[in-house]
């Protein structure tokens, strides 16, 4: 295993994140598919749009929120802060849950509503496209916590930079993205 | 046999055989489970890839010839048959259900288990770090899992065969409303959710691949190997990748709206469908949304296939010509051109849909553009044979094989392109030839061009070179005897995807045609056995290999030992000096690219 890991070259970018990257372009490519069909439905006749519940505006403010801790976090690891760090990563976890039980309370809202799946294609992707959003940050609160955890771990004395970078990272990426989503559904609605 | 060249010992293996061990590693014991099960080294990797590539390979094409004797002999009655299948072939006689069943089975498993997962899982994994100078993967783990989800897809898959409602039979295509709606037909019930549930694993599976072929192509790249000193081979597994991790995410997104239709009541396919006389409530889908996301990812699928292919044979090329490859630069313009096309052409499977025809006209211009990057492949894999030392190999003839029907297939893929004459072709006859002749034949023959190159590597010994030539003829010509009369039904009119022809006047005439067509299917099929016995055959008992670089051949991979352990180079990692494609320079037969640049060289 070593012999393997001993890498002859020197790397200008860690492998995780770069490997990150790729699968963030891979990521944004389903999300491309998901929001280019929605378009050529919403121009077919009888399509009825959704109203983004309001409570999604919060959701946009607790996810910026979250990139701005996370943000913090990574800083507070460089500089080797770990009391500020542990309380930087904790936010950006409780953030980011409360990020998704807002998008629960969205849904419940939007159900109640009469948007159901049988009674609405515009609702049915609203559903499974921001659903599937808040299951890309789910894994992003999953990778925090361990984390987290980690930093509990006072038997490793060992200061990496590189998991936090590269969570942090992919918490961006989630945020960038529910922007996008956010936008998105504000325009084409 | 004379496949050894006689000038391997000359100076330009830098790498000394066997060099001691290095002993302050240390010796991790490796159990049966870590060494050939939970492997995380790449080339073990690969063979798992290829072997379960194989036996997919075997049952898919075993599919085909149960449905072939079908189409040749409709009228038939094959007792044995009831005793394989059951109830599948009542009285001896393959039942329609069974007969779409299988048609979809050998679709799904050859485009995506054999020539996705078996090709790219194996060469992708056995060539990169291999050929770039990497002791293992990016990340090893994440390749480990590629094949793990690879396998659990498979083990879903070939569950779905022994369900009591049959396996899923709409089409590898899998389109609503046939897989959308369970009582659509038997295969569409638990067959369906099967198929899925196996093809979002191979998704999750293609992804862990892709991703780290990318990362280690361009991070793990020994000292000297830059970009633009890469084989072709290696640029090949790299833009495959691309396509795959750009590509089958927008396939997932359509294969999650699809299980809402099918399980959670969602309408985004379905609209106005009667049942058994039976009107059901969805309304506003559109099943033409899914062609879409389907074929955004299937037209780049069909170069994922390719792309490998294309890249083995451009180095056996050049390996047994001694020849440089004629026009590298080129080859990867190409390949970008063709990476980049790939995403904007999937329409041309959409002509006929009521596609707008202004719309149309754009996906012909683009589609008929790929012809330029292929036809400059092909001129360039010609140049680079011309006049050349060529010796014929197996490996060899495979991958000449593979110009000659990448050839004959892109030809005719220039008629479908057009949108007028593709409402006469389209689902017909004519596609299956044209696909079966480019992508499924001409990137088995890469696959088996690469094997029978790189099995000295693999397992140390080589194939059996009498087999492989008997391998090759019959499946050469059977490939073309079998596609060829293809496109005449084609023209003629005849549409795929039907059990029986009996009700036309008009396709009568084709009966013997379709006969002999089965028949060939069947030899060719049989020769296909051949060749997996000899594969494993000689991993016991073929010839062994006895000097490193048997086929006096420039790239990395020859300067390991001839049974390289996990890490690969004993010593260090080689350092690189110039391209792979110095044959025949100066004077000298091969000079591998370890070699540093003379002074007195000249310029390539
Ligand atoms: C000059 C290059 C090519 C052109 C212009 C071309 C064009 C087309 C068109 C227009 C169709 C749709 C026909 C129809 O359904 O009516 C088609 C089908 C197909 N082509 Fe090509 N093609 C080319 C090369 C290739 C290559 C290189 C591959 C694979 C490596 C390929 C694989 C396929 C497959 C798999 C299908 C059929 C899929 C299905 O309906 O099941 N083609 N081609
Ligand atoms: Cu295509």
């Amino acid at each position: 295993m070593e012999k393997v890991m001993s890498s002859e070259r020197t790397q200008k970018m860690h492998p995780h994140r770069f490997t990150l990257w790729v699968a963030i372009g891979s990521i944004s490519m389903m999300f491309a598919g998901f929001t280019s069909a929605y378009i050529v439905k919403s121009n077919q006749a009888g399509w009825q749009a959704v109203q983004v519940p309001k409570i999604f505006y919060l959701s946009t403010v607790l996810m910026i929120a979250s990139s701005v801790t996370v943000f913090l976090a990574q800083k507070a690891m460089k500089g080797r802060e770990m009391a500020r760090y542990r309380l930087l990563i904790s936010a950006t976890v409780i953030l980011g849950l409360a990020f998704v039980a807002t998008q629960f309370i969205g849904f419940t809202e939007l159900w109640a509503n009469k948007i159901t799946f049988s009674e609405s294609v515009a609702g049915s992707f609203f559903y499974i496209i921001t659903g599937v959003h808040a299951l890309h940050v789910a894994g992003g609160i999953i990778a925090l916590t361990v984390l987290f955890f980690r930093a509990y771990n006072s038997k490793t004395k060992y200061y990496s930079t590189a998991p936090v970078e590269t969570a942090g990272l992919y918490w961006h990426f989630v945020d960038i993205l529910w922007i996008y989503l956010f936008v998105f559904f504000l325009l084409v609605s | 046999m004379s496949n050894e060249t006689s000038h391997v010992h000359s100076s330009t293996v830098s790498v000394p055989h066997e060099t001691h061990h290095e002993v302050h590693h240390g010796h991790h014991h490796e159990t049966f489970l870590t060494k050939y099960v939970f492997s995380q080294d790449h080339k073990t990797i690969a063979k798992q890839f290829l072997i379960t590539g194989m036996f997919w390979a075997l049952l898919g094409g075993l599919f085909s010839v149960i449905f072939r004797l079908q189409l040749g002999f409709p009228d038939a009655k094959f007792p044995w048959m009831e005793a394989l299948l059951g109830e599948w072939a009542k009285g001896g006689q393959l039942q329609a259900e069974a007969y779409y069943a299988l048609v979809t089975m050998h679709g799904t498993v050859l485009v995506f288990f054999v020539l996705t997962a078996g090709l790219s899982g194996t060469f992708s994994n056995f060539l990169i770090p291999l050929q770039v100078g990497a002791r293992d993967m990016a990340s090893p783990f994440m390749n480990m899992l590629s094949y793990w989800f690879f396998f659990i897809a498979s083990v879903v898959m070939l569950s779905s065969l022994f369900v009591q409602t049959g396996p899923f039979s709409g089409g590898w295509t899998a389109y609503p409303p046939l897989s959308a709606l369970g009582e659509a037909s038997p295969g569409s019930k638990v067959g369906m959710d099967l198929w899925l549930v196996s093809m979002a694993l191979f998704v999750v599976s293609s992804l862990l691949g892709g991703l780290n072929y990318i990362a280690t192509v361009l991070n793990m790249r020994t000292k000297g190997m830059s970009m633009t000193r890469m084989p072709l081979t290696i640029w090949a597994f790299f833009f495959t990748a691309v396509l795959g991790v750009l590509s089958f995410p927008v396939l997932f997104s359509g294969f999650i709206l699809l299980i809402f239709d099918r399980h959670f009541g969602t309408s985004f396919y379905l609209s106005d469908i009667y049942i058994n006389g039976q009107a059901l409530p969805n309304e506003g889908g559109s099943a033409i949304l899914y062609q879409h996301l389907f074929w955004f990812l299937g037209h780049p699928e069909v170069y994922i296939i390719l792309l490998p292919a294309m890249g083995m044979a451009s180095e056996i090329l050049s390996v047994n010509s001694r020849k440089p490859i004629f026009g590298y630069m080129a080859m990867i313009g190409s390949l970008f051109a063709i990476t980049i096309l790939a995403f904007l052409v999937w329409a041309h499977h959409m002509f006929v849909t009521g596609l707008n025809p202004f719309l149309g006209a754009f996906f012909v211009l683009l589609t008929l553009l790929i012809a330029v990057p292929s036809a400059i492949k092909v001129f360039n894999w010609l140049t680079t044979i011309w006049r050349g030392n060529i010796r014929f190999t197996p490996a060899m003839l495979f991958a000449l094989g593979f110009v000659s029907l990448f050839i004959s297939g892109g030809l005719t893929g220039i008629f479908l392109g057009n949108s007028a004459l593709d409402i006469q072709l389209h689902d017909t006859y004519f596609v299956i030839a044209h696909f079966h002749i480019v992508m499924g034949v001409a990137s088995m023959f890469g696959m088996f061009a690469g094997i029978y190159h790189w099995y000295p590597k693999m397992y140390g010994r080589y194939l059996n070179n009498t087999l492989g030539y008997i391998h090759f003829w019959i499946t050469m010509v059977g490939a073309y005897l079998i596609f060829w009369p293809m496109h005449y039904e084609g023209l003629a009119g005849m549409p795929r995807r039907y059990y029986k022809y009996d009700i036309w006047e008009s396709f009568k005439q084709f009966g013997e045609l379709n006969k002999f067509i089965s028949i060939v299917a069947i030899i060719v099929f049989l020769v296909q056995i051949l060749f997996i016995f000899n594969f494993f055959y000689s991993i016991w008992k073929g010839r062994k290999v006895t000097t490193q670089n048997p086929w006096g051949a420039n790239t990395l991979e020859w300067t390991t030992p001839i049974n390289p352990g996990h890490g690969n180079w004993d010593g260090e990692i080689p350092e690189v000096h110039r391209w792979a494609y110095d044959y025949g320079k100066d004077g000298q037969d091969h000079i591998a690219q370890t070699v540093p640049v003379g002074a007195n060289e000249s310029k390539h």
